[in-house]
């Protein structure tokens, strides 16, 4: 994916830059909200790293811009400022998603990999398959080698996330906002515990597990090795 | 001396003194309109009395030269002016040879007009007296053989309006000094009021936030703003001490675990094994960084919620339901660690209020829960509730552990503060301070009781975050009684 980072603090630019490329990415850098928007207006990119506080032009008005010229380029807000209403603010004026500094890295590339692979709402698929699990999205029917597996509606809520992003990491932190729509933290890892009642009911009866922990960053679902 | 027209000077000064000065003269200005209205009124009234009486005495002349001739008039003038009244007459021939009246002679303010009018005259027998009469007189038209003037002397008239006058500027004065002397004296009171204020601002401003403004005790408009500026104050010295606390609670509690995470990189850097003990050095930095984030963002969380309200943050929603989601989102959580985890919600209380933040305090309550209170014991229920209390919306997270004692409680909303029993747990020792920030936040408090045994936890937020759901989802603000069922 082709990323572009508006981050005025160089240090951590960089170390988003190297660390994007590392993950098989391309990565350009943007100092400054003038710069940024510039580059963001021109250039094809398909995830925007915006840090919302910038010199010459704030991220806010930088994402309020493109919005307002059409541009529609996936965004994820980066800001120290976390409360609710920050949050709010950000999604408000155009941000897809949004970190809080100091963030864990495997929790930003997780949330940028989402973003560059979303899919649009007209293009979801009413079947979505991971190696023999199968989710009908219309009769709410999971089935994995043809057996009919009985889920409760957040564990099938759960498992539609993860399938919807297969192949990606997705952190625990995504899975709370967007399976429970919660933005406080738990304190303690409660999703652990449900995404392992989840693996037991596809993957505990059968040979090849889909379910994946990635240590240090969340859970992944795919049809292979880690 | 000088220092009394120094105070005098400084309250002539003040603001209350103007407006005392600026009510004195309005009230001056106003009686001078009604008192100046009564006396033109009284004094058109006498002048028309007197002009009344002229014009008959005018008319009976007529009446004598008609009947009897010019000898006749001479007559009755001669008569009228013996009479020592008000009356005064001058007659005299064509040629302004005197006949008769107590007039010695046309006076000269009456030669050149024709109407009459006013004049200034010796009376007879006053001659020594320097004082001169004032008299209106008319001319009476009788053929071209005499000239009559009829007049009347309008001394006491005069005397009349004089003393109003007299009576009217010692009145004006005394009351303007009365109104200035009253207004000096209040905008002396006000001025002391106000010195009190000020010295006392002078004093909070040097750093002594004890001080308060001192209170008649009545309930005047000044004792009404000193009391508000003293729950000011309160509030003010309440942040600052808080503000206080949090640094000496960041000193203490975060220095230490920022001292560990550098001995833990030392140690790892020092570590003989090389490659293998960096990584571990490494995990356990990240480790307890994360911690330290925790702790940070739970910190400035609190101090956000204490700065006052958050924009843009409030929803209607009901705070069954949704107590009822957190609590299942633990549910696997607290059978794993051996709990009886239920909830009781009451459905239809439906709150306006901050959604993310309500269920960080159930988070925090039921995550408390489960770390304080002994598991797979006889008696590890723990209950969650969320139900209305005398028309204020409220939920409770109760368990079996050891509770709190009764005088440690209200230590335990303070941040940092982490009692002995909890010790041995991992924390911050922010997560009920947090809660009571919430609770603040809406209005509302946090009662710690006894669940007997263990702890019950209650948080109660204001009456005011309660709202009626109409039809279609529209809520409405109410002050919804106690144990009415929301629509």
């Amino acid at each position: 994916m082709r990323v572009l980072v508006i981050e005025d603090d160089r240090e951590t630019a960089q170390f988003l830059q190297k660390s994007l490329k590392e993950n098989g990415h391309t990565a350009d850098l943007a100092g400054d909200g003038e710069a940024g928007l510039a580059l963001a207006t021109d250039g094809a990119y398909d995830v925007l790293i915006v840090d919302r506080m910038l010199p010459l032009l704030d991220g806010l008005s930088v994402i309020k811009s493109l919005r307002a010229e059409g541009n529609r380029t996936p965004v994820l807000i980066l800001s120290a400022l976390g409360e609710v209403d920050d949050r709010v603010k950000g999604l408000r004026a155009g941000g897809d998603d949004y970190l809080t500094k100091p963030y864990a890295y495997s929790e930003l590339l997780a949330r940028v990999e989402a973003l560059g692979r979303r899919t649009a709402p007209e293009e979801q698929q009413t079947r979505i398959s991971v190696g023999d699990l199968v989710l009908d999205r219309l009769s709410h029917r999971v089935t994995r080698s043809g057996e009919h597996i009985l889920l409760q509606p957040r564990e099938y809520r759960l498992l539609e996330y993860l399938m919807q992003h297969a192949g990606q990491v997705v952190t625990r932190t995504m899975l709370l906002e967007h399976v429970w729509d919660y933005h406080f933290d738990p304190q303690t890892n409660v999703i652990d515990v449900h995404v392992s009642r989840l693996r037991a009911k596809i993957d505990k009866n059968f040979d090849k597990p889909l379910l994946h922990t990635v240590r240090g960053a969340g859970y992944t679902i795919r049809d292979g090795p880690t | 001396m000088t220092a009394l027209l120094e105070r005098v000077a400084k309250a002539a000064s003040t603001t209350a003194f103007g407006l005392s000065a600026a009510a004195v003269a309005f009230f001056l200005l106003a009686a001078a309109i009604v008192v100046g209205f009564l006396f033109w009124q009284t004094n058109n009234l006498l002048t028309n009395q007197v002009l009344g009486v002229l014009t008959a005495e005018a008319r009976i002349m007529a009446s004598e030269m008609k009947a009897g001739g010019r000898p006749k008039l001479a007559e009755t003038v001669s008569a009228m002016s013996r009479l020592q009244g008000a009356g005064l007459y001058y007659l005299s021939d064509e040629n302004g040879v005197k006949i008769a009246g107590n007039l010695n002679r046309i006076p000269p303010e009456l030669v050149e007009n024709a109407r009459g009018g006013v004049f200034n005259y010796q009376p007879a027998g006053e001659a020594g007296n320097a004082h001169a009469h004032l008299a209106v007189a008319i001319p009476v038209e009788l053929g071209p053989e005499v000239r009559l003037i009829v007049g009347r002397d309008i001394e006491d008239q005069r005397a009349f309006a004089d003393s109003i006058r007299v009576a009217f500027l010692l009145g004006f004065g005394i009351l303007s000094v009365a109104g200035l002397i009253g207004g000096l004296a209040v905008s002396r009171l006000i001025l002391n009021r106000m010195d009190a204020i000020t010295a006392t601002s002078r004093s909070i401003i040097d750093g002594d936030l004890t001080r308060r403004i001192p209170t008649s005790g009545g309930n005047g408009e000044l004792d009404k703003l000193a009391g508000n500026l003293n729950e000011m104050l309160d509030r003010i010295e309440g942040l600052m001490s808080g503000l206080r606390e949090v640094s000496d609670n960041i000193a203490h509690d975060l220095k230490t675990p920022i001292n560990r995470l550098r001995n833990s990189a030392e140690a790892a850097l020092r570590d003989p094994r090389g490659a293998e003990a960096y990584r571990e050095g490494l995990e356990r930095t990240i480790e307890k960084s994360d911690e330290l984030i925790k702790t940070f963002n739970a910190l400035l969380l609190i101090a956000r919620l204490e700065a006052g309200p958050l924009e843009d943050s409030v929803e209607t929603f009901d705070l069954g339901r949704f107590v009822e989601d957190v609590t299942e989102l633990y549910m696997p959580a607290a059978e794993e660690a051996g709990f009886a985890l239920s909830i009781e919600a009451e459905k239809g209380v439906c709150v306006r209020a901050n959604r993310q933040l309500i269920g960080q305090a159930v988070a925090n309550l039921i995550d408390n829960a489960i770390k304080y209170s002994r598991a797979g014991e006889p008696g590890s229920a723990i209950t969650v509730r969320a139900y209305r209390q005398n028309g204020r919306p409220a939920f409770s997270v109760g368990d079996h552990g050891p509770g709190i004692a009764a005088e440690d409680r209200e230590r335990a909303l303070k941040r940092f503060v982490r009692l002995e029993a909890s010790r041995t747990q991992p924390g911050t020792g922010l997560g009920l301070s947090l809660v009571a920030a919430v609770a603040r936040l809406h209005h509302g408090e946090v009662r710690l009781e006894d669940n007997h045994p263990g702890l019950k936890v209650v948080v109660l937020l204001s009456g005011k975050c309660l709202t009626s759901v109409l039809p279609g989802g529209v809520s409405t603000p109410s002050d919804v009684a106690a144990g009415d069922a929301a629509q």
